[in-house]
């Protein structure tokens, strides 16, 4: 179980709480301005872009290679940018801050 | 322009149809919108039911595209279980099963395909032969394999839906045969080293690939299925699975008498030959500005990218559809990632990271047309970058994997 808070680009502030699974696959339930998931969560299209707010980002670590060479497929990058299909819910994660990177 | 008082009609939501309501909304769509789906589910992705779906027990809600209160945050009638028969442009209403009238201004068609169906002997009798394409279809395969001891499933056809449902199948345990009808899989798609790089790597995982091998005749016995050759040979299996590809839906359209052609004939913007009725996604052979021919692509993708353009032009804005296609399937540790389209390529350039890392570069003369990426995310995003801008490429550094692949590209 963990707290998960997006931030979408029109700076609308949503928390949820998610018990398993991805985090795209939570915001998409929750219908996230932003975040398509249209690979349906396995790498391949870099439409669940997000920023970790940098306090959390040691919980989330690193994108993987493959994680890192896709997202130079997105814009607006930046050094805490993560494809949110790739991090898990877990409770290392409650309380995350995430801001959407697109519209 | 539009006011509250249109109403646009969605026919078929899965992928393109859904994503065309929700971007109706997005572009500023006041009227009403109905989303209409012969299925009951709620609508979800396709590409995991060949994947993940079929071998791991997630429940299908996982695979939603979009939540139910998603539809009613936007406003989104969603009519599931409602088969649309018929389509009366003059009167611009269409008609349910039921016999119920639905009036429109707008009309999209995202009626997807139909798995084909070959004309076998003996096929339409079995009960034992499964196409592969719904929610529905999987529940059955698996409910059938469950059944089974012995776990033998043959599958017709060694596409991409043939070889990820050979690599599911695998995990489950199953005793997998994939009978192909050219000489190598994947043979309508990818060069001869990919084809022989996939049969390679289904047969270290057990499946035993057989190429030129033509199903003439299938019979059911009590408890197996009995497939039959051209050649002579017979395989008997427990189950059997369809992955020879689709059909476009176009009845629908052409009873409504809009132009068909493999498909339903669509221009740049997704218009048909009616200008209020759009056809979308796997039913739609729509012009490409990108490529100058019309083109039907069986793609998320493409679902995805033509309904934003019908969205956006049915709502006064005037764009095309001009994206690069992409593809990709996971089999096994395998990831391969396509951009482009390979079609009448001349030269084909192999870049080699390590035997299980590397990609294919497709080229027409000295345009690259397509990327065929295995576990190389970086050559699938370079050549991604590189499609959309048309970059001249050194096919030498291409090739060479010690050069730094970024380089390739010619100032």
């Amino acid at each position: 179980m963990a707290k998960i808070t997006f931030i979408t680009q029109s700076g609308e502030q949503l928390t949820f709480e998610g018990e398993s699974g991805s985090i795209m696959e939570l915001a998409v339930q929750n219908d996230i301005s932003g975040i398509d998931g249209d690979c349906g969560g396995v790498c391949s299209c870099a439409t669940c872009h997000v920023h970790v707010d940098p306090t959390y980002f040691p919980q989330t670590g690193e994108a993987e290679e493959i994680e890192k060479d896709m997202l130079e497929l997105a814009e607006n990058v930046k050094p805490t940018s993560r494809l949110c299909c790739q991090l898990e819910i877990k409770e290392e994660l409650d309380g995350i801050i995430l801001t959407v990177a697109n519209e | 322009m539009f006011t509250k008082s249109q109403h646009c009609i969605i026919i078929g939501a899965s992928h393109a149809g859904v994503q065309a309501a929700f971007s109706l909304r997005k572009e500023g769509w006041e009227g009403k919108i109905s989303l209409f789906d012969s299925s009951s589910f709620l609508p979800y992705h396709r590409p995991p039911l060949s994947k993940s779906f079929l071998c791991e027990n997630h429940p299908h809600e996982k695979y939603q595209l979009k939540s139910k209160a998603a539809y009613e945050k936007a406003d989104i009638d969603l009519q599931l279980g409602i088969s649309i028969l018929s389509v009366q442009r003059k009167q611009k209403v269409v008609i349910s099963r039921e016999g119920k009238t639905y009036p429109y201004d707008k009309l999209i068609l995202a009626l997807g395909g139909s798995p084909i169906i070959p004309p076998i002997p003996g096929i339409d009798s079995s009960n034992k032969v499964f196409p592969l394409r719904t929610l529905e279809d999987v529940q059955q395969i698996k409910e059938a394999l469950h059944a089974t001891q012995s776990k033998r499933v043959a599958i017709v056809g060694g596409g991409y839906i043939g070889l990820e449902t050979a690599a599911s199948l695998r995990k489950l345990g199953a005793r997998v045969t994939v009978l192909e009808r050219e000489e190598r899989v994947l043979a309508r798609v990818t060069c001869n080293e990919m084809s022989y790089f996939f049969q390679q790597l289904h047969t270290s995982h057990g499946v035993q690939i057989l190429t030129q091998k033509e199903v003439v005749h299938i019979q059911d016995h009590p408890s197996k299925v009995a497939l039959y050759c051209s050649d002579g040979s017979t395989f008997t299996s427990d189950i059997c699975i369809l992955g020879v590809g689709i059909s476009p839906n176009t009845s629908l359209a052409n009873e409504a008498s809009l132009e068909i052609k493999n498909g339903v004939l669509a221009d740049s913007t997704g218009k048909t030959s009616d200008p209020d009725i759009y056809a979308i996604g796997d039913c739609s052979n729509h012009f490409h500005e990108g490529y100058q021919t019309h083109l039907r692509l069986e793609s998320v993708q493409n679902a995805v990218d033509q309904a934003k353009v019908a969205a956006a032009n049915i709502c006064g804005k005037e764009i095309t559809y001009d994206s690069i296609p992409w593809f990709w399937s996971d089999q096994y540790s395998i990831k391969l990632q396509i951009a482009g389209l390979s079609t009448g390529y001349t030269e084909v350039i192999c870049r080699k990271s390590s035997d299980t890392s590397f990609s294919f570069w497709y080229f027409r003369n000295d345009t690259l047309l397509a990327v065929d990426a295995i576990n190389d995310a970086k050559a699938y995003v370079n050549g991604m970058k590189w499609l959309k801008g048309r970059i001249q490429l050194d096919k030498e550094k291409i090739a060479n994997d010690k050069e730094e692949l970024k380089l390739a590209a010619v100032e």
